[in-house]
């Protein structure tokens, strides 16, 4: 039977639906006191067993690790649902369009994200040209007996970097690159602003072929839509050189994976460094798993503490925007 | 007939896991005559005489006395790598030799294998790729969560040309940068890389989230890091190691990792290596260890040998050395 709050204050909060707490696929523990002082905290199993006492209460839904999963039922049992706000920059999981027709907005957070994932796309840049990860078992095996000198890796400084996509998270790339003395090539929808380009040395490639062909480590930093989907195929691998780096943190879709097996098989490319894939987790028996020119990490993106607290508070930021009428941060409108 | 008019270059071996790299004979040869170790063994009386080079590829052969006195024509020793710790200076000054060391060519490379160490301990990358795939994992936990580089402070131990140019790495990644060093770098130096002097290790001890040596191995620097050092630093302080094993109390750091007075630890060096396959820090949780990757490109390598030729052809020539090491 659905309580009441018995203190006054919380039942004149606004609502905010989230999966759940902790566990799997629920906010994080520590978030949860964020969430309470601005709103009232529904979960999906206490709105469920209340929905006629709770649904006019929820004003918003805070998305964590991509649920809840926001259909059409959803949407039209929350009659005063004002924002979606999404933890991440990623919104592919959901669809603009239906719910822009109920005049719901949607927010995310792309100034929490940015450092955290450029760090990570640094990286798994340096772990996978320097060998890090194939070393540090090495270092531990109980068959080595020295260390060979002829195991070599790649020079990352002074090496070309290409940047597939350069929205912010790219840009922060590119200036952490630049400080290795890499040389810069990137490709976009839109050109960046010449200062922009010069703060950061980068040069624009409008083909992306030619940003394909000269670089040694190419970075995939783009949103997942249904241009960016398969980004990254047979052909694509095959233009870059075959001692050339695939890195991608945007997002598993963005490479056609079964041809990026292919080439990593055939040496096609030197190797790839995965922070995503589809589905997250591989299955257990899929063939990347068992290559050894590949290093693949569990969407550690944002994996910081730091970092998933500034997600929650700047969704906190933009839900309470949106309820009092004022300027969205960091509304998302579909295209 | 003309190759009996370059000189004569000694090294240990050429090729294997330990020799001197294949890929380098061709562009050694056209400057000298090269014979290895056991080549020179073996014709001891008749090459003798004629030695008047010796490049060392990663600490060998090992310069003693005796091989010294066999040499009677030597004139320089060329290392490859910075660290001349392995060799006993005055020695071989003493027996009129000179000596050089690769500054130039190790710098960046040993700079990014910092940075490479820094990212991946603070972000958990090895443990994260034993989770990605790993037969037990279902699903990627949202708690498991790392440390922010960005913005968080680096101190660094040890500021030559590796540690600054780690210092120039670190400012792109927004960090805080402390260091600490025998001599405080000039004002533009520090200000170009926004560092600041800690005069007193304790205060870069105290206020770093990453703690980098980078210093070279000398009796001063010799444990540098001990129970004590490990205590002055945050407990959520990760240690990094690019410069020698020695420079840090591994006993002192065992304990340290052990108990939780330091978050964890990134080693790219330690004594000996490898360690022995059952030494107590290969089964910690808390570190990473990687096979002295330092320098460890084709192309670092190639700038090695490269710079030592320089070195040792500017010696036979009467010129002065690009980096001539001299026994403080």
């Amino acid at each position: 039977m659905y309580q009441p709050h018995s203190v006054m204050g919380d039942q004149e909060l606004p609502g905010v639906l989230i999966l759940g707490v902790g566990g799997v696929e629920g906010v994080l523990e520590n978030h949860v006191g964020l969430l309470k002082k601005n709103f009232h905290l529904i979960t999906m199993k206490e709105f469920l067993e209340n929905k006629k006492e709770l649904s006019e209460k929820i004003k918003s839904i805070f998305i964590f690790e991509r649920r809840p999963t926001i259909d059409r039922g959803l949407l039209e049992s929350l009659p005063n649902l004002k924002v979606i706000a999404n933890s991440g920059v990623g919104v592919d999981h959901l669809d603009l369009k239906l719910i822009s027709t109920f005049g719901v907005k949607v927010t995310s957070t792309p100034q929490a994200v940015s450092d955290s994932t450029a760090d990570t796309g640094m990286a798994l840049m340096l772990a996978s040209a320097r060998r890090l990860v194939e070393g540090c078992q090495i270092a531990v095996s109980p068959d080595t007996e020295r260390f060979a000198v002829d195991w070599l890796g790649v020079e990352v400084t002074g090496a070309t970097l290409g940047i597939i996509g350069m929205g912010r998270i790219g840009y922060k790339v590119a200036k952490r690159a630049k400080a290795f003395d890499m040389k810069i090539l990137y490709h976009n929808r839109k050109r960046r602003k010449e200062e922009e380009e010069q703060a950061v040395g980068a040069i624009y490639c409008k083909k992306m072929e030619d940003l394909l062909q000269q670089s040694d480590f190419v970075m995939l930093v783009v949103n997942l839509t249904p241009q960016t989907h398969r980004l990254i195929g047979k052909r694509e691998l095959e233009l870059m050189k075959p001692t050339a780096t695939l890195i991608n943190i945007s997002r598993g879709a963005v490479v056609d994976q079964d041809a990026l097996v292919e080439a990593l098989q055939n040496k096609v490319i030197r190797a790839a460094a995965l922070d995503v894939t589809y589905p997250e987790p591989l299955p257990r028996n899929h063939s990347l798993l068992k290559l050894k020119n590949i290093i693949i990490t569990p969407h550690i993106g944002t994996a910081t503490v730091q970092a998933t607290c500034m997600m929650t508070e700047e969704a906190i930021t933009n839900m309470l925007a949106v309820l009092n009428g004022l300027p969205i941060p960091s509304e998302v409108c579909p295209k | 007939m003309e190759e009996h008019e370059l000189p004569v270059l000694l090294v240990n071996e050429v090729g294997g896991i330990c020799g001197v790299l294949e890929a380098h004979v061709d562009f050694l040869k056209t400057h000298f005559q090269l014979i290895t170790m056991r080549e020179f063994l073996e014709n001891k009386n008749i090459l003798s005489k004629n030695v008047q080079a010796i490049y060392l590829w990663w600490h060998k052969p090992v310069i003693d006395p005796e091989l010294l006195q066999s040499l009677p024509n030597l004139k320089v020793i060329a290392n490859s790598g910075v660290g001349m710790d392995h060799l006993d200076l005055k020695l071989i000054s003493g027996c009129g030799i000179k000596m050089a060391n690769c500054p130039h060519a190790v710098s960046s490379s040993t700079a990014d294998t910092g940075m490479a160490l820094l990212l991946a301990s603070a972000r958990r990358l090895v443990e994260g790729c034993h989770i990605a795939v790993s037969l037990d994992t279902e699903c990627f936990a949202p708690d498991w969560l790392g440390e922010e580089v960005t913005g968080a402070t680096l101190g660094i131990i040890g500021m030559g040309n590796v540690g600054y140019k780690i210092a120039l790495r670190a400012k792109a990644f927004e960090m805080k940068i402390l260091y600490h060093n025998r001599k405080q770098r000039k004002e533009e130096e520090e200000q170009a890389i926004g560092a600041i002097y800690c005069k007193k290790i304790e205060d870069l001890l105290q206020q770093s989230d990453f703690v980098m040596l980078a210093v070279s191995l000398t009796p001063q620097t010799h444990k540098l890091i001990g129970k004590r050092e490990l205590e002055l630093m945050k407990h959520t302080a990760i240690l990094i190691n690019i410069s020698r094993g020695l420079v840090v109390d591994q006993e002192a750091l065992l304990e340290a990792l052990h108990t939780g007075i330091i978050k964890a630890a990134a080693l790219d060096v330690t004594y000996p290596e490898p360690l022995p396959r059952d030494h107590p820090l290969l089964k910690l949780k808390n570190i990473i260890i990687t096979p002295h990757l330092g320098i460890k490109t084709r192309k670092t390598t190639r700038m090695i040998t490269e710079e030592a030729v320089a070195n040792i052809l500017a010696a036979l020539n009467g010129l002065p050395m690009p980096s001539e090491v001299l026994p403080d």
